[in-house]
């Protein structure tokens, strides 16, 4: 994708334990485009995490980002300095997480957060810095706006804190959002609600949005573009028809018939067997090996991510279909 | 909120009530003041006449109600060496105490809570770790060897400071105060730093734990992903965040230095209530201990409560529970 905002290359972020180095990320790749919706999709402890704190530069210690590039709008962000990079949270690319409950200070009124986050990039009066609070508030559907500055998050819903975790994000009319599983904690009806939102948002604003998730009816709904992540790596990725209408890869495959709303009717849920590899004792080759039902030999030696047809798949023996 | 006031209101009357009991008859046991207070040589006369003039005759419970009925009329008995109200006598060395005590609870917030919070923002930093050695210093040193150690150091070696007394003071709106001068001052600061030691070691840790805790929490990543200033997310998040459990040792570690200031007082003969007491003890002066013990009980009870409706005004969730 040439007209990419946010273009991640070969993105390496390493923990340095005293266990050995975990390489929780080892060479993702991936691209958004304006007012687009990236799914990155995989099992717990994929990545997924690590990956999006990555772009932020938000990565805790022990963990490291050890090499790539993160290209934000032609700049590579693994590059600046510790106050440009500052500059560029919140501003340019913004992050949102998984726990509503948690995300926001619970001894901050709403009001006081957002008037924070505006004034961490503006010269504004606190008074014009409630006056876009409130507006952001109602750009993300609350209702009666101006009381929510004024109260705490705990007298707010889980949906509504997630909302208004959105509001402060979209603060600074970012070009890239990273959310980490927004929508997990809410209940569904609720999901659908702020998935339909994130969606009205992406067009109206031309928001990028890189939304991680495990679940993939939530991708299959939401997202224009998918990259399914597999300890560290994009194991495939590719337009959202494309790549669920046909999956190649045997880890997408799996997973999509281990999903009820994917599974053909009548057909059998099939869990893939065997569990999530620890990042300490990898196989050898490919990853996803010791769970394959495909492997052979040659998959002791580690697959690029090549393309084939409209979609990229990393594996020596791809599910292509057989016109019959 | 207003019923939760009146209940503590209640508790607080029935500790106060249990205390003043407690306190009498402790007092009682230590021994007869009679004794120290006339010449042995005097006839058993005499000394009957004195027993019966003070009440000591007269079985306990019957001493401890006539008590409680003055003290109600607001007269806690006079003096039985200086023949004047101890009221009086306590209330006309209290600012002395008082200044010692939030001389040395300022000392040590401001000290204290600054060193504490860069422990708990840089845990591994060399730095930090001097300042944790320093901290325990301060809880286990014994005030009265420290004390000892700042006068022959400061009064002794140096002659910098005077070693001991409060030295001219100056009134405000009719309070002797040392504080307004610099002479004032020259005498202040060692006893108050002395007084400090303890508190400063505890608010060092109280705010690393607190700070620790408030850094890997998720809203702190979720500011830092609002692109705050560092400067910010710890003064405003992580600072709101640890102020509730420092208010509360604030408050209470304030009654107990107003009442240990006992040991700084006598080693650096500072004229306030500690040196009183002793002076009492020594002479067995039962109506000031008594009256000085039951204020002290008041005190504690006092700032008990206005620590616990402060923690209400700080923490918002603590306030829904109590309205609720
Ligand atoms: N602080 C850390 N110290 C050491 N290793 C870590 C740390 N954080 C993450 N990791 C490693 O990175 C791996 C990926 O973690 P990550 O949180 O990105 O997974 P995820 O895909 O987001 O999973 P989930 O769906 O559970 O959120 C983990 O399995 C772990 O081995
Ligand atoms: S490379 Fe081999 S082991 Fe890996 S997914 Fe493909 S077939 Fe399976
Ligand atoms: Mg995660």
């Amino acid at each position: 994708m040439s007209d990419a905002i946010l273009s991640v290359e070969e993105l390496q972020t390493h923990f340095f334990t005293r266990a050995g180095v975990l390489k929780a990320v080892d060479g993702v790749s991936f691209s958004v485009g304006k007012g687009r919706i990236l799914g990155l999709v995989g099992e717990s402890g994929s990545g997924k995490s690590v990956t999006g704190y990555s772009i932020l530069r938000l990565v805790d210690a022990p963990g490291k980002i050890v090499g790539g590039r993160i290209l934000l709008k032609g700049k590579d962000l693994a590059a600046l300095d510790p106050e440009a990079m500052r500059r560029t949270r919140g501003a340019v690319v913004s992050m949102i997480f998984q726990d509503p409950m948690m995300t926001l200070n619970p001894v901050l009124k709403i009001g006081t957060q957002m008037v924070a986050a505006i004034k961490a990039h503006v010269k504004i009066s606190t008074a014009d810095a409630r006056k876009q609070a409130r507006d952001a508030l109602a750009l993300v559907g609350i209702p009666a706006p101006d009381e929510r500055l004024d109260v705490y998050p705990h007298h707010l819903s889980g949906g509504m804190r997630q909302r208004v975790a959105i509001a402060i994000a979209l603060l600074h009319k970012p070009a890239v959002i990273i959310a980490d599983e927004p929508t997990t904690a809410l209940d569904v009806s609720i999901q659908s609600q702020i998935l339909a939102e994130v969606r009205r948002l992406a067009d109206q604003t031309g928001t990028a949005f890189v939304w991680v998730t495990h679940d993939l009816s939530v991708v299959s709904s939401l997202a224009d573009d998918i990259a399914v992540m597999y300890a560290g790596r994009i194991v495939e990725s590719g337009e959202t028809g494309a790549v669920l209408a046909h999956p190649k890869h045997p880890y997408t495959a799996g997973l999509m018939a281990s999903v009820p709303s994917q599974a053909e009717r009548g057909q059998k849920l099939v869990q893939i067997k065997g569990s999530t590899p620890s990042l300490a004792h990898l196989p050898e080759g490919c990853s996803f090996r010791p769970r394959c039902p495909r492997a052979t030999d040659i998959c002791k030696t580690m697959p690029a991510l090549l393309p084939l047809g409209d979609t990229k798949v990393r594996c020596h023996h791809p599910i292509v279909e057989h016109a019959s | 909120m207003f019923g939760f006031f009146i209940q503590r209101i209640v508790q607080a009357a029935i500790v106060v009530v249990a205390m003043s009991i407690l306190v009498f008859v402790g007092v009682y046991a230590i021994g007869n003041p009679i004794d120290v207070m006339i010449d042995p040589a005097a006839t058993q006369e005499i000394r009957d006449n004195l027993i019966r003039q003070y009440g000591f005759d007269r079985p306990l419970y019957e001493q401890y109600f006539v008590f409680v009925g003055n003290v109600l009329q607001g007269d806690f008995g006079q003096s039985f060496i200086y023949r004047v109200p101890v009221l009086d006598l306590i209330f006309s060395r209290l600012p002395a105490t008082f200044e010692l005590a939030l001389g040395a609870m300022l000392l040590a917030s401001v000290v204290g809570i600054p060193l504490g919070i860069w422990a708990g923002y840089r845990p591994h930093a060399f730095s930090s770790k001097a300042i944790m050695t320093l901290s325990i210093l301060g809880f286990s040193l014994p005030t009265f060897w420290v004390g000892l150690l700042l006068v022959m150091t400061f009064a002794v070696q140096l002659h910098w400071l005077p070693s001991g007394g409060r030295g001219p003071t100056s009134d405000l709106l009719g309070v002797p105060l040392s504080f307004l001068t610099p002479t004032g001052w020259s005498y202040l600061i060692l006893p108050a730093f002395n007084l400090a030691l303890f508190n400063m070691g505890l608010l060092i840790r109280l705010a690393r734990a607190g700070t620790l805790e408030a850094m890997s929490s998720d809203y702190v990543r979720f500011a830092r992903a609002q692109g705050l200033k560092e400067s910010k997310v710890v003064g405003l998040h992580v600072l709101k965040n640890i102020s509730i459990p420092i208010v509360t040792v604030f408050g209470l570690e304030f009654g107990s230095t107003l009442a240990f200031a006992v040991v700084t007082e006598t080693i650096f003969n500072w004229p306030g209530v500690g040196k009183l007491i002793i002076d009492s003890i020594m002479v067995l002066d039962r109506p000031v201990m008594v009256a000085y013990l039951i204020l002290v009980v008041l005190l504690f009870v006092i700032i008990n409560l206005v620590v616990d409706l402060l923690y209400g005004v700080l923490d918002p969730r603590i306030r829904a529970r109590r309205s609720a």
